[in-house]
């Protein structure tokens, strides 16, 4: 469904990303692992169009984001951008909550603002979706009265309330202590269930194994190795054996 | 010392309602320069972190000027310099408002900005990726956050500007100060001046009250 091929992105002349190329299937769970500054950030951030990729080729269903063709880069136009940016959603390590509007208003605004729902509707499938991610009593509480979980769970929720086809996930439980990530990764755990397609970004690694269908490492803008969690937790590579038995 | 006003009540009841008056020019001075410097402020502010440098510069080179000259230098400039360029006179009220505008929107402008840099990436990422276009993010996501951001050093300049219109006597405004230095110098009593610090200190008294109420309003959220 979603695919990236042979992306190169550097920032001020460092190469942070050396021809990757991941593909996710509807209804997959994908972990990307691997140490800090491995760019796997980066290509979510391609990915979601909060970066430019310097060369490759993004598509999302039958979607063109861009594409490189003996070597010239283009970007679709606006509208196609704007089109894919909507059936993707995104959640952030700081989980970047709207700190003055409140549960519910941070849930149906873009709905309502963006795609032009009418408030009713979008309540409704908001207090639904609270209702999944364990928040129905905080709907009318302000960001700053949640712990960090709850706000995660909320920042899930506000993406899913947007009805995307795939999300993605920024190292949604680095700022957060063992016992909220666990709150956390509940909440994706059961998006899983649900054949939600997921992109994630993370450093847990009992999570990845458990939860993904497949997991890509990576090191220094390149792929190490990838395949299913029971590859990889029982890998050959060196490398891969070092890293996930470090973490 | 001589006592002319304040042991004659129907003197100093004229005084007082004379002085109103001027308190009345002083406050449509406020209100206009507020009514007109707070957009421009913002328009100032948004051309000052624009990426484009032929609209930073001159910018930039705008909020120097207004801020590195005297306002009462500005304000004569304005009235007495400009008429001898421009084909036509300025109305002295006019050309007060026109002053204090551009000389405050300078100091605004200074303020959104420093609001709106303390507004975090990650805001702007996540509407983003909402599909919000750039003008729904400004005013839906990132106006309201600076909003409370700027509260307190706009209540600075805000009360800052009430005492500020006393320089509109230097081009004869009818205004608050103006009355009350006629009124000293035509009854050689100072007591006027007295009535002239009373009025200030209600005005800025209730602007104060004004600046409370909006910070608690805001404080719903952190």
């Amino acid at each position: 469904m979603l695919t990236a091929k042979d992306i190169y992105k550097g920032f001020d002349g460092l190469g942070v990303l050396d021809g990757i190329s991941i593909n996710i299937n509807k209804g997959e769970v994908v972990a990307l692992i691997g140490p800090s500054g491995s760019g796997k950030s980066t290509l979510l951030r391609c990915i979601s169009q909060l970066e430019r990729v310097d060369s490759g080729t993004i598509t999302l269903g039958g979607d063109v984001l861009c594409k490189t063709e003996n070597g010239i880069l283009k970007y679709s136009d606006e509208a196609t951008q704007r089109k894919i940016m909507l059936r993707m959603g995104m959640v952030f390590q700081s989980y970047n909550l709207f700190p003055h509007m409140s549960v519910i208003q941070n849930l149906i605004d873009a709905p309502v603002r963006v795609k032009r729902e009418s408030k009713k509707s979008a309540t409704e499938r908001a207090l639904a979706i609270l209702e999944k991610v364990g928040l129905s009593d905080k709907a009318a509480q302000y960001p700053y009265q949640l712990s960090g979980g709850q706000q995660q769970r909320v920042a899930i929720a506000r993406a899913l309330c947007m009805q995307p086809e795939i999300l993605c996930f920024d190292e949604p439980t680095s700022a957060l202590d063992p016992e909220l990530t666990k709150e956390v990764l509940g909440v994706i755990r059961s998006l899983a269930k649900e054949h939600m397609t997921m992109l994630i970004v993370t450093h847990e690694m009992s999570f990845a194994r458990n939860v993904a269908d497949y997991i890509v490492f990576m090191e220094g803008g390149k792929i190490v190795e990838e395949g299913k969690p029971e590859q990889l937790f029982h890998s050959d590579n060196e490398r891969t054996r070092r890293f996930i038995g470090e973490s | 010392m001589t006592i002319k006003f304040f042991n004659d009540s129907e003197r100093l009841g004229r005084l007082v309602s004379l002085m109103l008056s001027g308190a009345g020019v002083t406050l449509s001075i406020f209100f206009l320069t507020l009514l007109f410097a707070i957009p421009l402020g913002m328009l100032v502010a948004q051309g000052r972190m624009s990426k484009r440098l032929p609209v930073r510069a001159p910018v930039s080179f705008y909020i120097y000027i207004m801020r590195s000259t005297p306002l009462m230098l500005q304000l004569m400039f304005i009235y007495f310099l400009l008429p001898m360029i421009l084909p036509f006179r300025i109305d002295r009220f006019v050309a007060v408002v026109f002053a204090f505008s551009i000389n405050y929107a300078a100091y605004f402008a200074e303020i959104f900005r420093s609001g709106i840099t303390s507004i975090p990436l990650g805001q702007y990422e996540a509407a983003k990726v909402l599909g919000y276009t750039k003008v729904q993010t400004f005013f839906r996501i990132i106006l309201p956050q600076v909003i409370k951001r700027v509260l307190l050093p706009m209540a600075n300049e805000v009360i800052t500007l009430i005492k500020d219109t006393a320089l509109a006597s230097t081009v004869a405004v009818v205004e608050l100060m103006t009355i009350a230095k006629k009124q000293v110098s035509s009854s050689s009593s100072i007591e006027p001046y007295f009535v002239a610090i009373i009025m200030y200190l209600i005005l800025n008294g209730i602007a104060e009250q004004l600046c409370k109420f909006a910070e608690k309003k805001l404080n719903y959220y952190r």
